[in-house]
C-alpha cells in the first residue's frame, strides 16, 4: 500500500457560488485557489490561482474547455492553457500548476490540501 | 578562462554572442578591443545609412549589451601587440590583457591600388559609418562621381552616389565585364544595360593610371591616354584582410594576405584564433557576413569544449542595389562534357538567367540570375540540399516566384535541415517549430524568435512563404474550421446559430459542437450570438463564455486591475464631465492617461471595484466605452466646420451620431472609425474600418482601413454622399463584414482575403448585387435599436455584480498581491517577474 500525504479538507464556497462553465478564486489559508465547474459533466477542479508564465494571480478568471479529452483553462493574459488534471502546461512552456482534489458534499465544496 | 577578442566587426561582435550563449559568465572574461569608436553595426546594410538609418539602428547590439553580459567592451582603442610567449595583448592606449585564448576579427580594409593621388581630398573608401559621413560632407557640392571597382562593393557605391544626388556616375572596372566573380559574360552586359539606366555610365577593360588635382580630386587618367573629370572618387577594388597584428606575432599569413588557419580555424598558433575577413581558409578569403557568423559559432563551440570545424562556405550571393536584381548560387561558371547549362536571355526586358544542372539532369549545381532573382531563394535551396529536379528542369528559369510552386520545387519539397538564412544558421525545421510551436504567426515574430532574416535578409521571402504554407496547413488561413470542437467555418456557424434560434453558447455548444469547448470558439460564438440577437452579454450563462476581458467589462492589466474606458463619443466632452472622471480616478487612485483614440482611460481598478467606479461613471452621464470588447471602440473626429477655417462639414456632429449608432454592436474584431472635416484628414479617417471626409458635396467613406501592426489605407467606396445615405452603406458594409469574416479578422484583413476586392465590395453595398442590402439594413436597425450599455445593465442586476469579487469567500477582500509603483505624479503596475 501507498501511503499517502494526509489531506485537509476546506470548506470552500457553496455549488451555486460558481458560475456555470467556469471558475472563481477561493482563499484558503493564505493561499489562492482556482475552483472550476464543468456543468455539462458535473466535474470540479482547483488548482492554484497564480499563472506561473508572469506569476498573475489570474486563472480563476480564465475561459474553461477541452483540449481533446483533456479540461483545461486558459489565463487571460496570454492565453497559455493548462490541463486541469495534472497541471502540465498544454501550450508547450516548462511551467505547470498545482492541482488539489476536490469534493462535493451537500451543496458545499471543499477543496483538499496537504498539512 | 580568459578570452580576448579583438576587433568588433560583424564577426566578432557575432562571437561574443556565442560565446555568452555557450559559457556562463561565471567561468570566463571576455576582453574585446574595437578599434572604431562604435560597437560592432551591420556593415552589410552600411549603404542604408543614406537611406536616412542612423548609426545607432545599424548597431547590432548596443554597449549596454555587452554591460549585462559581463564583457568588457573598449572601444576606440586598436590592440597594437600580441606577445605569444607571455600571452598578452597590450593595446594602443597602453592596457595589458592577459588570454587562454586570442580570437582575432580583424576583418578587412579596403584594397588601395597603388596609384598617385590616392590622397587626395575627395577620395574615399567605402568601408565604415566614418566613411560614409565623409562622403556625405563632400557629396554636397559634386555633380560627377567615380568608383574604381566594378565588383559587388563598388556597385553598392556607385548606387549610393546616385543616391547622394550624383546623378552622372561612372564605374571603373578593370577587367573586361563586371562583377566578375559572381557572374558570367552575358550576365555582365545585361546587368551593364540595367545599370546604365540607373544613370551609372560603365567603362570596363579600363585601368586607372593616376587621380589629378590640386588639393582636391578632379580628374583621373587611365592607361589608355584617356581620362574622365570627377568630383568625388570611391575606391572599391577589393579587400585586404588585417594581418597585420597576426604577421607581426610571426603567425602565418599568406602571400595576397590573411592569416591562415586550418579547420579548426587555429592559426598557426593553437592560442590564437581567427575568423571573419581576416582569416585564410584552405587559401580564400571569404568576404561575406555568413561564412563569418559560421566561423564566430565553430570557435565559440571549440573553446567551449565542442568539437566542430570549419570546412568551407557556400559564396553563392545576392546583390541588394534596389532596381536591379542580380545573384549567383552554387558554381555559377562550372562547364563541362556531364554539364547541362540551361540559359534565357531576354535583352528587352533585361533579364538572364542561367542555370547548370549534371548531366543526367537530377541536381542543380549553380547558376546566374540578373534582372530577375525572385527565385534566388528556392533555386539557392534546391542546389545546396541536392533535391531532386523535376523532369523539365528548365521551367525553374520561367515565371518569377511563382517557378518553384510550378515545378513542384516549393518550400514544403525543402528538406528539414535545409539552411533557410545562411547568415543565421537556420534551418527549415527550425523555423517551421517557430510557427507550429513558438506561435509565431508572422514574419517579424519568426525573426524575433530564430534570428532569421536578422543578417542580409535575404531569406525573408521564403520564411514569408514557410509561414504562409505552414498557416494554411494548420488550418489558420484556408481551412477555417472554428476549433476543434466545431466543424464549421464561422460563416456557417453564424447561419446555423440564426437557423436554429440558438441563444446561449451552451446550446450551441450541445447543438453544433462537440467536448468542453475552448478559448478560441467560446469568444467567436459569444461574439456571434451578440452580432445576432444585441442582447446583454453576460446574461443567459453566457458570461464564462467570454473572452475574459468582456466577462468583467473592462481590459485586464498586468498586475491582475482592470482598465475603464469611459465612451466620449467623437472626442468630444464637457467641462463637467472631465471633472467627474477627474474625481472617480482620485477617489479609487487610478492612473489617468488620453486614449490614441480621444478618450480617458482609468487603469488601477481593483476588479472588486468596477461596479462601483461605473455606477459613479454612469449616474454623470457615461456609458461604457466596450475598450473591452470586439465592438465598436472610437469614432475619431476632427474639430470640423464648428471651429475649423477649412471645415466643409460639421464632422463633430457626425462622428457623435456614428458613434452612438453603432455603439455596442459585436463583430468579428474591433471596429474603428473616424471623421474629417475636410480632405487635410485630421482625424485619420483613412486609417480606420469604416473613415468618412467631408468634401464640397457631401461625404466621401473609405472602408477597410487599419492601423496597429500592418497599417492599411482604407479605399474609397462611395464619394459625396449624403448623411443617410452614407450611413446606409455603412450599415451594410458592417453587416456583411460581421456575416461573413473569420474570427478576430480586421476589415482590412478580410476584404484583403476577398476575391474581386474593393470592386466586389463596392458591387456588394452601393449596387445590392447580392439583393440583401435591405436585409441589412433591417437587421442593424435591429441591432441599434436594441442597445443598452452593457455596464448600466451590470450594476443594476445583484446577480452580476455579485461576480465582481476576486475571492468568491471573501467578497469583500482585494487581491493580496496587487501591487504599484509610483511613476511620476501617478502610479504603474509594479513590474511582473
Ligand atoms: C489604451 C490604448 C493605448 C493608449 O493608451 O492610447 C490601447 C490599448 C490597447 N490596445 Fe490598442 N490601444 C489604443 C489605441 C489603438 C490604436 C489607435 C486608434 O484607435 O486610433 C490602434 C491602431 C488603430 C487600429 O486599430 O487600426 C491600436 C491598435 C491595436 C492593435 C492592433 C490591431 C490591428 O488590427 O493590428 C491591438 C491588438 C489586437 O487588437 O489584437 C491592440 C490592443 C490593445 C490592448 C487591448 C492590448 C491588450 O490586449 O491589453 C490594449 C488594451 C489596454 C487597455 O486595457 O485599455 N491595439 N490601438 C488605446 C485605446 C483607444 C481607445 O480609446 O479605445
Ligand atoms: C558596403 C558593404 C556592403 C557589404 N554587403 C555585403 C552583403 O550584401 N553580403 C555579405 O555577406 N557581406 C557584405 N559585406 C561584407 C561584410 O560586411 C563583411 O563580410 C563582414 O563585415 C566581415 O566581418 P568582420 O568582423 O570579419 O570584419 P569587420 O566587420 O570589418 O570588422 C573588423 C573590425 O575589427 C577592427 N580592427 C581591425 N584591427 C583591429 C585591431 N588591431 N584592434 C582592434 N580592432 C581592430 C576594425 O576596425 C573593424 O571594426 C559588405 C561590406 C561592405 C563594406
Ligand atoms: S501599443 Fe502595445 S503596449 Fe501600447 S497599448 Fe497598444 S498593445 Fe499595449
Ligand atoms: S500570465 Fe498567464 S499566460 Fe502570461
Amino acid at each position: 500500500m501507498i501511503a499517502s500525504a494526509p489531506i485537509t479538507w476546506y470548506q470552500a464556497c457553496r455549488t451555486i457560488d460558481v458560475p456555470k462553465n467556469g471558475g472563481v478564486c477561493v482563499k484558503i489559508r493564505e493561499e489562492q485557489v482556482a475552483l472550476f465547474h464543468f456543468t455539462r459533466t458535473d466535474t470540479w477542479y482547483a488548482t492554484q490561482n497564480e499563472c506561473p508564465h508572469r506569476n498573475q494571480m489570474a486563472l480563476s478568471r480564465g475561459m474553461i474547455g477541452s483540449q481533446g479529452d483533456i479540461p483545461k483553462v486558459a489565463c487571460p493574459f496570454h492565453k497559455k492553457t493548462f490541463s486541469l488534471e495534472t497541471g502540465e502546461c498544454l501550450s508547450g512552456d516548462e511551467c505547470s500548476i498545482k492541482t488539489y482534489p476536490v469534493k462535493i458534499e451537500n451543496g458545499w465544496v471543499f477543496i483538499g490540501m496537504d498539512e | 578562462m580568459r578570452i580576448v577578442i579583438i576587433g568588433n566587426g560583424m564577426v566578432g561582435y557575432k562571437c561574443c554572442e556565442k560565446l555568452v550563449n555557450r559559457i556562463p559568465p561565471a567561468q570566463r572574461t571576455i576582453t574585446v578591443f574595437g578599434e572604431e569608436t562604435r560597437p560592432a553595426y551591420d556593415r552589410v546594410h552600411l549603404s542604408e545609412f543614406f537611406a536616412g538609418k542612423s548609426p545607432e539602428e545599424l548597431t547590432l547590439a548596443p554597449a549596454a549589451w555587452y554591460e549585462e553580459n559581463q564583457i568588457r567592451l573598449l572601444l576606440g582603442d586598436p590592440v597594437i601587440r600580441i606577445d605569444r610567449a607571455s600571452k598578452t595583448i597590450t593595446s594602443h592606449q597602453g592596457i595589458t590583457v592577459s588570454y587562454d585564448f586570442l580570437i582575432l576579427a580583424t576583418g578587412s580594409a579596403a584594397f588601395v591600388p597603388p596609384v598617385p593621388g590616392t590622397e587626395k581630398k575627395g577620395v574615399f573608401i567605402y568601408r565604415t559609418i566614418e566613411d560614409l559621413e565623409m562622403m556625405r560632407d563632400w557629396a554636397g557640392k559634386c555633380r560627377t562621381g567615380a568608383v574604381i571597382g566594378g565588383g559587388l562593393l563598388g556597385l553598392e557605391a556607385a548606387k549610393a552616389l546616385v543616391d547622394l544626388g550624383i546623378t552622372n556616375t561612372h564605374v571603373i572596372e578593370f577587367a573586361t565585364r563586371l562583377m566578375p566573380r559572381q557572374i558570367d559574360a552575358t550576365g555582365s552586359l545585361l546587368l551593364e544595360a540595367r545599370l546604365k539606366q540607373l544613370g551609372l555610365t560603365i567603362h570596363t577593360n579600363k585601368n586607372t593610371a593616376a587621380i589629378e588635382g590640386d588639393d582636391n580630386v578632379s580628374k583621373m587618367r587611365f592607361t589608355d591616354g584617356t581620362e574622365l573629370s570627377t568630383d568625388i572618387l570611391v575606391i572599391s577594388a577589393g579587400i585586404r584582410p588585417r594581418d597585420e597584428l597576426a604577421r607581426a606575432a610571426g603567425l602565418e599569413t599568406g602571400s595576397r594576405g590573411g592569416i591562415v588557419v586550418n579547420d579548426n580555424l587555429e592559426t598557426t598558433d593553437p592560442h590564437i584564433f581567427a575568423i571573419g575577413e581576416c582569416a585564410l581558409h584552405g587559401n580564400m578569403i571569404y568576404g561575406l557576413v555568413a561564412p563569418g557568423y559560421e566561423m564566430a559559432d565553430v570557435v565559440a563551440d571549440r573553446i567551449s569544449g565542442r568539437h566542430r570545424s570549419f570546412t568551407g562556405f557556400d559564396m553563392s550571393t545576392r546583390l541588394k542595389l534596389i532596381g536591379t536584381d542580380v545573384a549567383s548560387f552554387g558554381d555559377p561558371f562550372i562547364e563541362g562534357d556531364n554539364i547541362r547549362t540551361i540559359s534565357v536571355t531576354d535583352h528587352q526586358q533585361g533579364i538572364y538567367k542561367r542555370i547548370n544542372i549534371s548531366g543526367d539532369g537530377k541536381t542543380l549545381l549553380g547558376g546566374v540570375l540578373v534582372g530577375d532573382a525572385a527565385d534566388y531563394n528556392m533555386l539557392l535551396q534546391t542546389c545546396k540540399n541536392q533535391i531532386v529536379l523535376p523532369p523539365q528542369a528548365d521551367a525553374l528559369l520561367f515565371g518569377g516566384r511563382s517557378a518553384g510552386e510550378q515545378t513542384g520545387m516549393g518550400v514544403d519539397s525543402l528538406p528539414d535541415a535545409a539552411q533557410i538564412c545562411s547568415c543565421e544558421a537556420v534551418t527549415k525545421a527550425a523555423i517551421l517549430k517557430s510557427i507550429t510551436e513558438d506561435g509565431c504567426e508572422t514574419v517579424d515574430a519568426i525573426k524575433k524568435c530564430t534570428k532569421a532574416g536578422t543578417g542580409c535578409g535575404g531569406c525573408m521571402p521564403m520564411v514569408k512563404d514557410l509561414l504562409n504554407h505552414t498557416l494554411k496547413a494548420q488550418g489558420k488561413y484556408i481551412r477555417n474550421l472554428l476549433c476543434e470542437h466545431f466543424p464549421y467555418t464561422r460563416q456557417e456557424l453564424f447561419d446555423l446559430v440564426k437557423l436554429h434560434d440558438i441563444r446561449s453558447y451552451d446550446e450551441v455548444l450541445s447543438q453544433l459542437g462537440s467536448g468542453h469547448g475552448c478559448e478560441t470558439c467560446k469568444p467567436a460564438i459569444s461574439s456571434i450570438l451578440a452580432s445576432l440577437w444585441g442582447e446583454m452579454i453576460l446574461r443567459k450563462g453566457n458570461d464564462t463564455a467570454q473572452d475574459s476581458n468582456d466577462r468583467f467589462l473592462a481590459n485586464i492589466q498586468k498586475g491582475g486591475t482592470y482598465s475603464v474606458v469611459p465612451r466620449i463619443p467623437g472626442g468630444e466632452i464637457t467641462p463637467e464631465k472631465l471633472i467627474i472622471i477627474g474625481q472617480v480616478a482620485q477617489k479609487y487612485q487610478l492612473y489617468t492617461k488620453i486614449t490614441g483614440g480621444q478618450r480617458i482611460d482609468l487603469f488601477g481598478a481593483h476588479l472588486s471595484d468596477l461596479p462601483a467606479i461605473w455606477e459613479e461613471l454612469i449616474a454623470a452621464g457615461f456609458e461604457s466605452g466596450h475598450a473591452y470588447g470586439k465592438a465598436l471602440r472610437t469614432v475619431k473626429s476632427c474639430v470640423g466646420s464648428t471651429w475649423c477655417r477649412f471645415g466643409l462639414h460639421d464632422s463633430v456632429s457626425y462622428a457623435i451620431r456614428l458613434e452612438e449608432r453603432y455603439r455596442g454592436i459585436r463583430a468579428p474584431h474591433k471596429i474603428k472609425s473616424g471623421v474629417s472635416g475636410c480632405i487635410r484628414e485630421c482625424a485619420e479617417a483613412k486609417s480606420k474600418d469604416f473613415g468618412i471626409i467631408a468634401t464640397e458635396k457631401g461625404w466621401n467613406l473609405y472602408v477597410c482601413g487599419n492601423g496597429g501592426s500592418k497599417p492599411q489605407h482604407a479605399l474609397l467606396l462611395a464619394a459625396d454622399l449624403d448623411s443617410e445615405t452614407c450611413i446606409r452603406y455603412i450599415d451594410r458594409f458592417l453587416m456583411f463584414y460581421i456575416k461573413t469574416a473569420d474570427p478576430l479578422t480586421r476589415t482590412a484583413t478580410w476584404l484583403n482575403k476577398m476575391e474581386g476586392g474593393i470592386d466586389y465590395l463596392r458591387n456588394v453595398v452601393v449596387n445590392d448585387s447580392l439583393g440583401l442590402a435591405a436585409a441589412w439594413e433591417e437587421e442593424m436597425q435591429l441591432l441599434v435599436a436594441s442597445y443598452e450599455c452593457e455596464w448600466k445593465a451590470a450594476v443594476n442586476d445583484p446577480e452580476i455584480r455579485k461576480r465582481f469579487s476576486h475571492f468568491v469567500n471573501a467578497p469583500e477582500e482585494k487581491d493580496p498581491t496587487i501591487a504599484f509603483a509610483p511613476l511620476r505624479d501617478q502610479k504603474r503596475a509594479a513590474e511582473w517577474k
